[in-house]
């Protein structure tokens, strides 16, 4: 049996004692987890650094203050999202317990990106355990030190045997997803989204797959141009624009594109000095091969702003491209770098026109104040989620789905539906084996009088309306005191004859 | 409402197939399919199906076909499968009418956004969820109970603001034929398509690429769709069946217990995907249960089944080969037991001394054939239901609630019901699906309508108090990261986590 063998088959003999079941269980490994992120702070911050070059800073601020975030709330709410859901109930089952049962699913697969490690692999485990699953972790190995220290840590915290920590590369994650799984969650790309979901379609495994896209973001000639470039500076050039949701392109009216540009440029030099070589707040992309995958993007562009790399560093400064055309190279597959590239459009038509062009993006940006723009785009366009007025931040608000639609993905996770996507919500109804006069006239054999009774108890009505629901309440009254006058009526006649 | 039918050359050129009964049946072909779904695709995009009033015209249209057409109906039905008439009004047009009319006394509320609680960071902003049609759907239904596996999924994906490609199944061919002639009398023609393809073409369908694929039926089958969807990125909902045990304990109503149990199992001649497979029955009562369902059988179906009314045939003879074999090869026969080919006709049977090598007990049985196995204990059921794959539905009949609860938290299925059978998977609250090896995804109710939704988020923001947005930009202080960590822990403590971004 391989090591991957051996992982899973050991998590899914832990998930058969039943032990990640109670909710106590769940809460003690979701606290171990926290004081994870609280005491080692240090290695996290090292391992990140020497991956991604990243501020011990902007770990915490990208990675692991939303984890902490997550946890609490799962913490807090979990007694809420675990409990029996009552539904509404009909004539018929006036007399029974109908609800629906959140119940855990098995043996989840976690597959991490490598761009926020740390969120990404560790957010989704964070749903498994609250909903009662064992889990098999398997981070990215392109983050090297962040999966060795991963592999290092998470045993010491968290129960060993149902939540594995499986590391390396392509040969490992084939083998694992040889494996039978109760669920696949996937961050990544598209194209090996596609051969994990066909792995997991072989076992009838469903799947979240969190992908990416390119996220247009439209700025309207309206807008405050100078707070709306800072932000979309600050989206698109965190780490190094290795982001899911970045801003991956703009899409404006020529009479704004210098602007535009000028602002930006702008927001680069505050934030990252004008030289972002030295500045410790600014990345590096991950390796060669994503250094020249994005370099050969720039070929066919105009660089306004930036364009200097350095290959043996993997740097490459905060750049804006000026009139791309749709045909560019830049325009043909997600940038997932530090190239900001700027299309002139002739205004919104033309903009939801090219958005509607390409593939649903996993998020869609819009800036500006005109609250009629912002509906349209919204109602026009599809994509995973948008955001008006700013970037990124969607992603940190629990209460909203988080998920791609169409090539940018299915299912959506954070807060609650973490817990509910790697759940199964069960249908129950508890009946008593009483009252069987009722459900003869299913039985067979069939009559029409019974059909009759079938019609008037199952078929719904078109809704009555404001009128009809009084009327009904008023027929239901005068019946209700025709039937009390009755018991009270009778009642003193028994209690006169007793005397 | 929609136009009169156009005499679409397409249906012109449907060719006309002679299977080996006889029995005439008709095909879309790939080709056909793709220039079907390229209309759908481009009424879709031209923004048809978005208004909340088309779509309830529609809503109103398959009920009113429903209505002006139960003979017809009725009449496939029973060709098809020999099914009564009240089981088809009943269990296929009533339920799909239901359905209907929920989803159109509810359809402004499911298509309002909805507003999501705020952090302290978003109090000032909008929060909103709204549910976005996802554009062509494929809906491929199977055959033991046609017209309601059909239409309830494409209630929800009307509601939903879509447009559907519907594929009834080919065997129920005198139904196939019937939807295939009635849709587009009733609904838009542009939007709905019905296509009629045989199992080999599946793969080939899915692979022309819908935003949703829908399907009920079994897993060999299911599992061609999957990996077809797969290759094109394509969300799926697999229906699928299993074998649904259900446990009889020592403390219940025997003779209740009985015809509901027979009820369940015994209409459309056992073809149905939520009855119940096999009996696990407590040792103790084994021999008043068998008695009690002779009698309820004898009680619905009379001493001749064959004679009744009220009894069905099995679908075809490939599905009645199949049935009758394992009739043959397990166990002992303790009730029924006769067989006619001619007529595809399988009486209702009762087997006892069942043991779980029997091959009744490796497949899912879609026919008229009840096996019991007997256990000891509460124990020994749960251990034996877990040993399987998770089945679609779980039973149990006590009237113990503590031995109920037993079985339901201890087991694991897509739904579960106490002391009757089926109901469950026929309420509009309660999402109806599959889990594990049954299935995947659920519909019903306001389950269709999400399934055949995509839960876009919103978060519309202002561009004022950027005095406070300026504490994530860079550079990178520490002292701002204590200001942002110390107001992360106020919120963590009154409404959850947020970052003052």
């Amino acid at each position: 049996m391989s090591q991957e063998q051996k992982a899973v088959a050991r998590a899914r003999k832990a998930f058969l004692t039943g032990r990640s079941k109670p909710l106590e269980h769940r809460i003690r490994q979701l606290k171990n987890l926290q004081r994870l992120f609280v005491e080692r702070q240090t290695e996290i911050s090292d391992a990140m650094k020497k991956d991604l070059n990243k501020s011990e800073v902007g770990t915490q601020l990208f990675e692991t203050l939303g984890l902490e975030g997550e946890i609490n709330l799962a913490i807090k709410k979990l007694k809420e999202w675990a409990a029996p859901r009552p539904v509404e109930k009909n004539l018929l089952t006036l007399s029974d317990t109908v609800y629906i049962q959140p119940e855990p699913l098995g043996v989840v697969l976690i597959i991490g990106a490598w761009n926020y490690p740390w969120a990404v692999t560790i957010q989704p485990l964070i749903g498994a355990m609250a909903a009662g699953n064992a889990a098999v972790v398997k981070p990215s190995e392109v983050c090297a030190h962040t999966s060795k220290v991963m592999e290092y840590l998470l045993p010491i915290y968290i129960d060993k045997e149902l939540y594995p920590v499986v590391t390396g590369g392509v040969p490992e994650t084939q083998e694992l997803l040889r494996q039978r799984f109760d669920h696949i969650f996937y961050t990544g790309n598209s194209m090996v989204g596609r051969l994990i979901m066909e792995a997991a379609a072989k076992h009838l495994t469903p799947v979240t797959l969190e992908l990416g896209g390119k996220s247009p973001c439209y700025i309207d000639k309206n807008c405050d141009i100078s707070i709306a470039c800072r932000r979309i500076t600050w989206g698109k050039y965190t780490n190094c624009g290795q982001t899911c949701i970045a801003p991956d392109y703009i899409l404006c009216e020529p009479s704004i594109q210098d602007r535009v540009i000028e602002e930006v440029k702008k927001s680069i030099e505050d934030f990252y000095t004008d030289n972002p070589k030295t500045c410790t707040d600014y990345g590096r992309i991950i390796n060669q091969r994503h250094f020249k995958r994005i370099m050969a993007m720039t070929e066919d562009s105009t660089v306004a702003v930036g364009g200097e790399s350095d290959e043996s560093d993997c740097y490459i400064a905060p750049t804006v491209l000026r009139d791309v055309k749709p045909e560019a190279k830049v325009m043909q597959e997600e940038i997932f770098g530090p190239l900001l590239p700027v299309l002139p459009v002739g205004g919104l038509d033309e903009a939801i026109k090219f958005i509607n062009q390409g593939e649903k993006p996993l998020a869609l940006y819009i800036f500006s104040p005109d609250k009629k723009v912002i509906k349209r785009m919204i109602d026009e366009t599809s994509s995973g989620g948008v955001l008006a007025n700013d970037c990124l931040v969607h992603y940190s608000v629990s209460t909203l789905p988080f998920g791609g639609v169409g090539n940018s993905g299915m299912g959506s996770y954070h807060g609650k539906f973490s817990f509910d996507q790697l759940s199964h919500l069960r249908g129950c109804l508890i009946k008593e084996l009483k009252m069987e006069g009722v459900n003869s006239m299913r039985y067979p054999p069939h009559t029409p009088k019974k059909l009759g009774w079938a019609r008037f108890f199952i078929l719904k009505n078109p809704d009555l309306g404001w009128m009809g629901r009084m009327a009904l309440l008023a027929i239901l009254a005068v019946v209700a005191a025709v039937v009390l006058q009755v018991s009270y009526g009778g009642r003193e006649e028994r209690d006169i004859n007793e005397y | 409402m929609s136009s009169p039918p156009s005499p679409s050359p397409n249906r012109w050129f449907k060719a006309l197939r002679r299977t080996r009964l006889g029995e005439p049946c008709l095909k879309t072909y790939p080709l056909e399919c793709v220039e079907l779904l390229k209309r759908a695709r481009a009424a879709f995009q031209a923004g048809r199906t978005a208004k909340e009033g088309f779509r309830l015209a529609q809503l109103e249209a398959v009920v009113r076909m429903l209505v002006e057409h139960e003979c017809d109906f009725v009449d496939a039905l029973g060709r098809d499968l020999h099914k009564p008439r009240f089981e088809t009004v009943v269990s296929e047009l009533i339920l799909v009418k239901n359905e209907a009319l929920h989803a159109i006394n509810n359809l402004k509320k499911w298509m309002q956004p909805q507003h999501v609680e705020r952090n302290l960071s978003t109090t000032l902003d909008e929060c909103l969820v709204v549910n976005e049609p996802l554009g062509v759907v494929l809906i491929m239904g199977t055959w033991c109970s046609p017209v309601q596996l059909c239409l309830v999924p494409l209630v929800g994906a009307i509601a939903a603001g879509n447009c559907a490609m519907i594929n009834p199944p080919e065997y129920t061919s005198h139904t196939a034929e019937l939807l295939h002639r009635l849709i587009p009398s009733y609904l838009d023609n542009e939007c709905f398509h019905v296509i009629v393809t045989g199992t080999n073409d599946l793969a080939q369908i899915v692979g022309l690429k819908f935003e949703h694929v829908f399907f009920i039926g079994n897993r060999e089958e299911a599992g061609r769709v999957a990996q077809a969807a797969a290759l094109t990125l394509t969300p799926v909902t697999l229906v699928l069946g299993g074998k649904n045990p259900c446990y009889v304990d020592q403390q219940c109503d025997i003779t209740t217990t009985a015809q509901r149990i027979a009820w369940a199992r015994f209409h459309n001649a056992g073809q149905s995907a939520v009855a119940p497979d096999y009996i696990l029955c407590h040792v103790d009562v084994k021999e008043r249960l068998v008695q009690a369902l002779k009698c309820c059988l004898m009680q619905f179906y009379g001493s001749d089944p064959r004679e009744s009314r009220s009894f069905g045939r099995m679908v075809n003879l490939e599905t009645f080969n199949r049935t009758r074999d394992l009739l043959w090869r397990s166990g002992k026969v303790a009730v029924g037991g006769q067989v006619i080919e001619a007529e595809k006709y399988i009486a209702p049977t009762i087997l006892t001394e069942v043991v779980e090598s029997d091959p009744i007990m490796q497949h899912e049985v879609f026919g008229p054939v009840l096996p019991i196995l007997t256990v000891k204990n509460v124990d020994e059921a749960v251990a034996f239901i877990n040993k399987q794959e998770k089945p679609l539905c779980v039973y149990a009949y006590s009237s113990n609630s503590k031995v109920i609860s037993r079985l339901m938290s201890e087991t694991s299925s897509g739904s579960f019901c106490s002391n009757d059978s089926i109901l469950q998977s026929l309420m509009v609250v309660l999402p109806f699906g599959g889990v594990g090896a049954s299935g995947m995804g659920s519909y019903h109710g306001r389950y269709s309508f999400d399934t055949f939704s995509h839960r876009k988020s919103c978060l519309l923001r202002g561009t004022r108090f950027e005095c406070v947005t300026y504490l994530r930009y860079p550079p990178y202080e520490d002292r701002n990261l204590s200001l942002m960590t110390w107001a992360s822990t106020l919120s963590q403590k009154s409404q959850g986590w947020c970052q003052i971004l």
